[in-house]
């Protein structure tokens, strides 16, 4: 009876977003009569940074700094479509949605200086600070506040714009069943080293090193954020969360906290992150999906470390006392 | 049933109310006086996010009856900032992306808190320890013992 170590590797293809009946997602953008500009969605930030993230896309699309954009979101009664946040397809498909948006509003908003400067609109520019300018006259500028006044109270136009995103749904081909089922693939690769104690079956996780190719962070901090907290889930998932411990029997399932167990505090391993960025063709300024995919390495990586430890395969989650005793159990049975 | 009355101290503030015999702390709190800072989570006592301090004492406002508090001082999230400076560990819990979905934040904090309270300098073990009673879904919780040491030290060099 020994405490035993292993070290296990694992990779992943994570894809965004989903297939089911296409997979759409709506945006509309409006400026106040002050020249800020409204983002209203019905996607969800449900703390993982939506609304940051589709501020700086409305932001950076338009011009103007990120301070000047409010995000409305959540609200399926009355905004515009979309799928929901799930599969790892806010960013993308609700940041594409975004963009264009934005793009329609940006044209109607330089249409509008255009009149104002007397210039035509293509020779315009946005500086970023909130000021539209003559491009190589940044001295002929106009901010973007008395350009929404002119838009609001003498032009008579709204500046706006639709954005429309959608996946549409991809059916098997006949003979060869090919299909697209989601787009984007984010890709990550964990190793996990645990320890093992051969007589108690627990299993401690001490280190858990993890590379994720998100396509492109947009939000650098956040991200991380995301991926470290991914990374603790992907162990929790892989050795101790469960609501059907003996599923498709429902005895024992967990009903509280105390029964539904999760790592805490004391139980966390040492973890490391390296981000790779390779932008994505399709994705909002290149991103991808980080949220889901990023708790997903960790579950197949301490599962090949539990069998480099103690030579089980252990194939059912959680990866629990109980099942590595039965396995080196039957094992040792022959 | 009869109402029975409460008063105590929240935040510096008196209040008094009337209540139902057997309201928890916590309704009264979120639901009586209008502090939504505590939350609940579980309303049994094993994820934290309901913490408030009473006399100086970390607690979980889901299992206190608020009748058995009056006279005491109770302090929670909301009062923490002073004159809209928030306080070190709200501080520290922004810049160290702490919080993601936000509602294990307060019961964090008022843990931390208690900690630091009594503990100006705590070690890692220190806060990991302190924050064991305390359910994160998000976060992973690293970033969250980075915070109140960040806080801890902030202060010290307040202090200093």
């Amino acid at each position: 009876m020994a405490i035993r170590r292993g070290r296990g590797v694992a990779a992943i293809n994570y894809p965004t977003g989903m297939n089911l009946g296409g997979d759409p997602t709506q945006a509309l953008v409006h400026s106040t009569p002050t020249g800020n500009f409204m983002v209203t969605l019905s996607s969800v930030d449900l703390g993982q940074g939506m609304k940051q993230i589709m501020a700086q896309i409305c932001a950076e699309t338009i011009g103007v700094p990120t301070d000047r954009v409010v995000i409305d979101t959540a609200d399926t009664d009355t905004g515009p479509h979309c799928m929901g946040t799930f599969a790892s397809r806010g960013t993308h498909r609700a940041g594409n949605a975004v963009i264009q948006a934005a793009k329609e509003a940006r044209q109607v908003m330089l249409e509008v200086a255009a009149e104002e400067l007397e210039v035509n609109a293509s020779d315009l520019e946005t500086d970023g600070q909130g000021n539209i300018q003559v491009k190589g006259a940044p001295q002929k500028s106009i901010s973007i506040f008395d350009v929404a006044l002119s838009a609001h109270f003498k032009r008579g136009r709204s500046i706006s714009g639709r954005g429309m995103f959608l996946i549409p749904r991809s059916y098997p081909e006949k003979e060869t069943g090919a299909m697209k089922p989601s787009t984007c693939y984010a890709h990550a690769c964990t190793v996990a080293e645990v320890e093992v104690d051969d007589e108690t079956g627990e299993v401690t996780v001490l280190t858990v090193k993890n590379v994720f190719e998100i396509g492109r962070a947009l939000n650098p901090k956040m991200v991380e954020q995301q991926l470290v907290g991914g990374s603790w889930m992907g162990i929790s998932h892989a050795l101790y969360e469960t609501t059907e411990p003996y599923y498709p029997n429902r005895d024992h399932g967990g009903t509280d906290f105390n029964q539904y167990l999760m790592p805490g505090p004391g139980d966390l391993a040492q973890t490391e992150i390296t981000v790779l960025e390779r932008p994505s063709a399709d994705g909002p300024f290149g991103a991808k999906g980080p949220g889901e995919m990023c708790a997903n390495p960790q579950i197949p990586a301490v599962a090949n470390a539990v069998f480099d430890a103690v030579g089980v395969r252990i194939d059912t989650l959680p990866i629990t006392p109980e099942r590595i005793l039965r396995a080196l159990k039957a094992q040792a049975a022959g | 049933m009869a109402k029975v009355p409460v008063q105590f101290t929240l935040n510096g503030s008196e209040k008094a109310e009337f209540i139902e015999s057997g309201t928890t702390l916590l309704n009264a709190l979120r639901d009586k006086i209008g502090d939504t800072s505590p939350k609940g989570g579980c309303h049994q006592g094993t994820c934290g996010a309901c913490s408030v301090i009473i006399d100086g004492e970390l607690r979980l406002s889901c299992l206190t009856l608020a009748e058995t508090c009056n006279g005491a001082d109770i302090k929670t999230t909301a009062g923490l900032a002073e004159g809209g400076v928030l306080h070190p560990l709200q501080r520290a819990f922004l810049d160290a992306f702490a919080t993601q979905c936000g509602f294990c934040t307060p019961g964090m904090i008022m843990a931390a808190k208690v900690l630091l309270d009594r503990t100006p300098n705590p070690s890692r073990d220190d806060v990991v320890e302190a924050l064991s009673g305390n359910i994160c879904r998000c976060t992973g919780y690293e970033p969250i013992i980075q915070a109140v040491l960040t806080a801890a030290r902030a202060n010290s060099q307040n202090a200093a």
